[in-house]
């Protein structure tokens, strides 16, 4: 178990690498700088500025720069955002983005989890085809169509929910934002439990638990559903990773103050040090999720940890 | 000789003869039971009117898609001369529509041959080759899987401008690390199958044999998959759209016109309503097909 996680971190920590290495030169790649973008300077001031940022140097040097304060912690200062470093900005935005995120993503775990097993169960029945519609469904409608929808019909037509405002994270605000987060996800997740959960019921060793009579409660809760949601396990990174993207969205269209529009905006306005900030930021997040995914994996199925 | 390529079939080329006998192979079989799925009959019917419209459209519209009618701004549908309404600068939806949705279309199909052609070359050659260079690199895969690739969509649109073909080849980029492991593990499976050994034993080159038996051999999950990229695709596309940077006004897609639609979701309802069933009806063909064709090929799943 050891040499396996010892493993899978060996993969970790390259991947950030890359992750930094590929963000710091295709956003230097970008015509452009920081300064240039609102209006012209003297060009003795710019270079003045460039030279105050480091700019003037070669970009391998600029880069081995970077890298060296990322590794003491040092994200560097805003280049727009003049009295702010990085690290302030993730720390004074990011929690409005956990939020949503992490309630969306267990949100769409526990109602997915219990939609596809409830589906495998009742396998060509009604219910299984409602549920089955309906992940079809969420899987196509795209959150920017399921927002404003929601928006109109609870929050204008209705009065039930406030349209659009985080308000220090009050109940009502949140049930719209996570909702529509995590309706794709739950589509996702129902769909994948329900596939392993019908190979699970057909497996031999159900058959065996069915023959022993347990109860048909156990047989599911315990047999069945621990292999039918090893696939799922696996999705876990990738489903992290759909909520962070779909959160770009969702901050936006109800005006919440989170990290995604500094990302956004920061790309446009060329914030350099902002936008590797969030990218670093979300693909750790991500990274780590995969890693306590492989780990979790690893634990429940006794052949990934053999080979 | 005719030992030889009698070997060099493949066990399904075997059975395809005995069942010649009855008049039906694999592939038959596969499209009995696809042809027995109406939700993938129906849906291919719709989307290939949906490809027919997205030609044909904009050819019979008495609309240009960017054509501005000032006196005609947000027209409710039904009410003047245009179907379905007109948005703020009096451009005629239908038009737009036509427009927007052979757009995403197009980007889905060119995207998704994008992932093709790299992902199917990439996994045939790391599963057929194996050792080092399989681990190498498909440790390359990892690496880029666990990246939040739609960060680095945004800042390759942002650093290249928000360009046509550009847009097509980033969203193929990204999808093709699913293929390659889909297509890696079969080619696994492939490889001890007794005819590429005969294929080997008659001396064919690596190359040769991926190409002409590895190959041909993965067409039915990558089938499966490839109608399951698509959508994938257009939806990733209609995201960039949203944030603006996707395809530029006044071009259309179906992720413009949505997002353009929501915005004036109030005083023009229509706006938001055509293209987002559109898009659904799109996105849901694609669904059905891609579960109809996996369900017909591979059938262990019922």
């Amino acid at each position: 178990m050891l040499s396996f996680l010892v493993r899978r971190l060996v993969v970790a920590i390259p991947t950030l690498f890359v992750v930094i290495t590929l963000a710091f030169f295709m956003m230097r790649a970008a015509p452009g700088n920081p300064f240039s973008i609102d209006r012209k300077l003297p060009p003795a001031i710019e270079k003045n500025v460039e030279a105050r940022y480091g700019f003037d140097k070669p970009l391998v040097v600029q880069y081995a720069r970077y890298v060296g304060g990322v590794l003491h912690g040092d994200f560097g200062p805003s280049l727009k955002y003049r009295d702010k470093t990085v690290l302030q900005i993730i720390q004074e935005n990011y929690r409005v983005s956990l939020t949503i995120g992490l309630s969306a993503f267990i949100i769409s775990l526990c109602a997915g989890v219990t939609l596809g097993v409830v589906a495998a169960l009742r396998q060509n029945g009604p219910l299984d085809y409602a549920t089955m519609g309906v992940a079809i469904l969420g899987v196509c409608i795209p959150t920017f169509v399921t927002a404003p929808l929601l928006q109109w019909a609870l929050g204008s037509q209705l009065g039930w929910l406030p349209i659009a405002s985080w308000d220090g994270g009050a109940l009502p605000n949140l049930v719209m934002p996570v909702t529509v987060l995590a309706l794709p996800q739950i589509a996702i997740v129902s769909r994948l439990t329900r596939a392993g959960m019908i190979e699970a019921l057909h497996s031999n060793y159900v058959r065996t638990a069915r023959a022993k009579g347990l109860p048909e409660r156990l047989i599911v809760t315990r047999h069945a559903l621990r292999a039918a949601i090893l696939p799922l396990v696996s999705y876990l990174g990738p489903a992290f990773a759909g909520l962070m993207t779909g959160s770009l969205v969702v901050e936006r269209i109800f005006g919440l103050p989170g990290l995604g529009k500094f990302f956004v905006n920061s790309a446009l306005q060329r914030d350099y040090t902002v936008v590797m900030g969030m990218v670093i930021f979300f693909a750790t997040l991500v990274i780590l999720l995969n890693l306590v995914a492989d780990v979790l994996l690893a634990f429940l199925d006794p052949r990934v940890r053999l080979s | 000789m005719s030992l030889l390529t009698l070997g060099a079939r493949s066990p399904e080329a075997a059975l395809l003869m005995q069942r010649a006998v009855k008049g039906r192979s694999l592939w038959d079989d596969a499209r009995r039971r696809l042809l027995r799925n109406r939700a993938a009959v129906a849906s291919m019917a719709v989307l290939g009117l949906m490809v027919l419209t997205a030609v044909v459209g904009p050819f019979l519209a008495p609309y240009a898609y960017d054509q501005i009618n000032k006196n005609d701004v947000w027209v409710g549908p039904l009410t003047g001369a245009h179907l379905i309404g007109t948005d703020s600068l009096g451009r005629d939806l239908l038009a737009r529509l036509f427009t927007g949705l052979g757009v995403s279309l197009a980007i889905g199909a060119v995207a998704t041959a994008v992932s093709l052609v790299i992902g199917v070359t990439w996994g045939a050659v790391a599963g057929y080759v194996g050792g080092a260079v399989d681990e190498v690199m498909m440790r390359i895969v990892d690496v880029l899987y666990s990246l939040p690739y739609i960060f680095f969509v945004i800042i390759l649109m942002v650093t290249f401008g928000s360009n046509f073909i550009l847009l097509f080849v980033a969203l193929g980029a990204v999808q093709w690390l699913t293929m390659a492991r889909i297509v890696r593990a079969q080619t696994l499976s492939l490889k001890q199958k007794e005819f590429i050994e005969a294929a080997r034993a008659i001396g064919l080159t690596r190359a040769q044999i991926i190409r002409r038996h590895i190959v041909p051999n993965l067409l039915g999950p990558v089938v499966v998959y490839v109608t399951l990229t698509i959508p994938g695709v257009i939806l990733s596309e209609s995201f960039l759209s949203f944030l603006g940077l996707g395809v530029q006004p006044p071009m259309a897609s179906l992720g413009t016109l949505i997002s353009n639609g929501a915005q004036d979701m109030e005083l023009a309802p229509w706006l938001l309503i055509f293209p987002s069933l559109t898009m659904v009806a799109t996105l849901m063909c694609f669904n059905f097909i891609g579960d109809g064709l996996r369900d017909a090929i591979d059938p262990q799943d019922r």
